[in-house]
């Protein structure tokens, strides 16, 4: 019995941590040991569990890209206990990560496409990793655009980066605010992200789109994206099913006969059709 | 392999207990304690009944405990360091007086446990683990355990089980594995030769209900009728059913802490509860009490046979007994297979 505890988390030390909007925080966070940073491996999409010791786990993307290596990030708003107590650490604070758990974008796959991202809210995290592994590997794809929204102009997150993807010639940048979320000075466009989407309608020729929002923006998004030609073999998602242990067994992220956490949490819209509307 | 069958007297019975517990096995058994039976840790055979139609909790508890520690910790101003939790000081356990409904439980239990992933503490418990079971001579309008493939002399996760002769004091005992072996050698001359015992005969007669293939198909093709909000309607989500089961596995992971001891836990859960599928957000997948009462039986009669081949329900009847407003799933899957809406 001298396997591995699964549940035994890695401690990572909050290295920097970068105030995204309100409530909204980055944190980067590099291994305790070296080995496990040497070691440590993992895809766009995957997720993983991170934890505060004496208060719980809770269930992030892994916001950055695996191109960039030695550390990962996570994006995450506070709202409960966990975020509460992740929210409350400051640089150099010790916290468990386990992971990676759940399948990954097939990227691979996406060689010589374009690529459309759509993403609404505080759902651009788990976006941000495959937006920077296929902008860090650029010359595998074709046109990139990036159509992001939020409530207001203080929700958008990552807004360093939007101002780098902005200034980037090779990549499209649509940024929106829902109506009377705008400030004055807002350069960007007003609306939601699925009626932006409609209005900027970018080509669906030879063109993957990866969507991440809220249930209601996803409901909203997939009709416009038919509209523009997008097939369900063309699109992807990637859930957010409440989960605990992030490998098949606690049964939360359980819809029909598949778990979000093995089977997903990416799934193409082909496969999306194939779960029960319990997501 | 072939069954090995033996006699044992009743007064052998309270010598084997002796037996295994004197080799340092921890013994689980049904207890009767405040009208309730439970299998709990005892020492005393004096103190275990066999004498029921059903115990409160099933026998799950000895591979899957309520609450399982992970590991520990301690925290302080120092940092954190963690102390994993040590497999090898799970104990070897028997546990006694288990009815075929529980031990069949085994199979689903393992079956969630190891489908990818193979869960080692699971795994660790449940091989240190000798099953001593007792068929059932007795049933109430609750069980079903033929309707789900069962039966009240089901051998299977037994590794001995023990079946009573009428009202004679000897026992029929069959030696399903080799863990059954092993306990039989420990005390052979309590197991003596078995006469041609017809055991069918000694057993509760409990009639098959309904087909659960069948079943399967009409849950599945009314995935969106209104039969399961007319089930659940007085449902109350207390979660009473998933907590009796001897095959329901979904698990909370916790954490503990006093002062700055600390340990991670994973704790029995319910799809019956509202938080279960809860997103932060507050969008909530399964929003509705029909929603979470269509899981809990879906999980068990189609999901779990189509990915894991093999059915999440024996039978015993415990989620019926338990429920406090008398949500009969004997009655709710019978009234299935009429279902045309």
């Amino acid at each position: 019995m001298s396997e591995k505890n699964i549940y035994l988390p890695y401690l990572m030390k909050v290295e920097k941590i970068t105030i995204e909007a309100p409530g909204v925080k980055t944190f980067k966070l590099k291994f305790v040991n070296d080995e496990d940073s040497n070691s440590f491996n993992f895809a766009a999409g995957q997720f993983g569990e991170y934890s505060i010791f004496g208060v719980g786990e809770s269930t992030f993307c892994i916001a950055s890209s695996p191109t960039r290596k030695g550390f990962i990030e996570c994006t995450f708003r506070q709202v409960g206990k966990v975020t509460s107590a992740l929210s409350n650490c400051e640089e150099g604070s010790i916290i468990g990560f386990r992971g990676p758990y759940g399948n990954k974008f097939p990227i691979d796959q996406w060689k010589g496409k374009s690529l459309l991202f759509v993403a609404g809210g505080i759902a651009l995290p788990p976006m941000r990793c495959v937006i920077w592994n296929s902008l860090d590997l650029r010359e595998n794809f074709k046109d990139i655009t990036i159509v992001y929204g939020a409530r207001t102009v203080n929700d958008l997150v990552y807004k360093h980066e939007l101002e780098e993807w902005n200034d980037r010639k090779d990549v499209r940048l649509i940024t929106t605010v829902d109506p009377g979320g705008e400030t004055p000075d807002w350069k960007g466009e007003i609306g939601f992200v699925p009626t932006v989407l409609e209005k900027v309608a970018p080509s669906s020729q030879d063109t993957i789109a990866i969507v991440c929002g809220p249930p209601v923006m996803i409901k909203f998004t997939f009709p416009v994206l038919y509209k523009l030609g997008f097939t369900d073999e063309n699109i992807y998602t990637t859930l957010e099913n409440r989960m605990k242990c992030g490998f098949g067994k606690c049964g939360r992220c359980n819809v029909g006969e598949y778990y979000v956490c093995k089977d997903g949490p990416v799934f193409s819209g082909k496969q999306l059709k194939e779960l029960p509307d319990e997501y | 392999m072939s069954i090995d069958k033996h006699l044992v007297r009743k007064a052998s019975l309270e010598k084997l207990f002796a037996v295994l517990k004197l080799q340092g096995k921890t013994m689980y058994a049904p207890l009767l304690r405040n009208g309730k039976i439970s299998y709990e840790i005892t020492g005393n055979f004096a103190d275990v009944t066999i004498e029921f139609i059903q115990t409160t909790q099933s026998a799950k508890v000895a591979a899957f405990p309520r609450t399982e520690k992970l590991f520990n910790y301690t925290k302080d101003k120092e940092g954190v360091s963690v102390k994993d939790f040590d497999p090898n000081s799970i104990p070897e356990t028997v546990v006694w007086g288990v009815h075929p409904c529980d031990a069949g439980g085994i199979s689903p239990l393992s079956a969630i446990f190891n489908w990818d992933y193979k869960d080692n503490l699971y795994n660790t418990r449940l091989e240190r683990i000798t099953v001593i079971g007792f068929s059932c001579n007795k049933a109430d309008e609750y069980c079903f355990c033929t309707s789900v493939g069962g039966n009240p002399g089901g051998v299977a996760g037994n590794d001995i089980l023990f079946t009573k002769l009428g009202d004679s004091s000897d026992y029929l005992a069959e030696i399903v594995t080799d863990k059954g072996k092993a306990l039989v050698n420990a005390a052979p001359e309590l197991f003596e030769a078995a006469q041609d015992v017809e055991k069918e005969k000694y057993l509760a007669d409990v009639p098959n209900r309904f087909n659960r293939e069948d079943i399967k198909g009409k849950m599945e093709a009314f995935f969106e009728s209104e039969v399961w909000a007319e089930q659940s309607m007085r449902c109350l989500g207390c979660g009473a059913c998933a907590y009796v089961c001897p095959t329901c596995a979904c698990f909370d992971i916790q954490d503990e802490i006093h002062g700055k001891n600390g340990m991670r836990v994973r704790c029995w859960d319910s799809c019956g509860f509202s938080m279960f599928t809860m997103h932060t957000s507050g969008h909530n997948p399964r929003d509705i009490q029909s929603q979470r009462w269509r899981q809990r039986l879906m999980h068990k009669f189609s999901y779990m046979p189509d990915r894991l081949s093999v059915y999440g329900c024996t039978g015993c009847g415990r989620c019926s007994r338990a429920c406090p407003v008398d949500m009969n799933i004997l009655e709710h899957l019978i009234s299935m297979q009429e279902i045309k809406k």
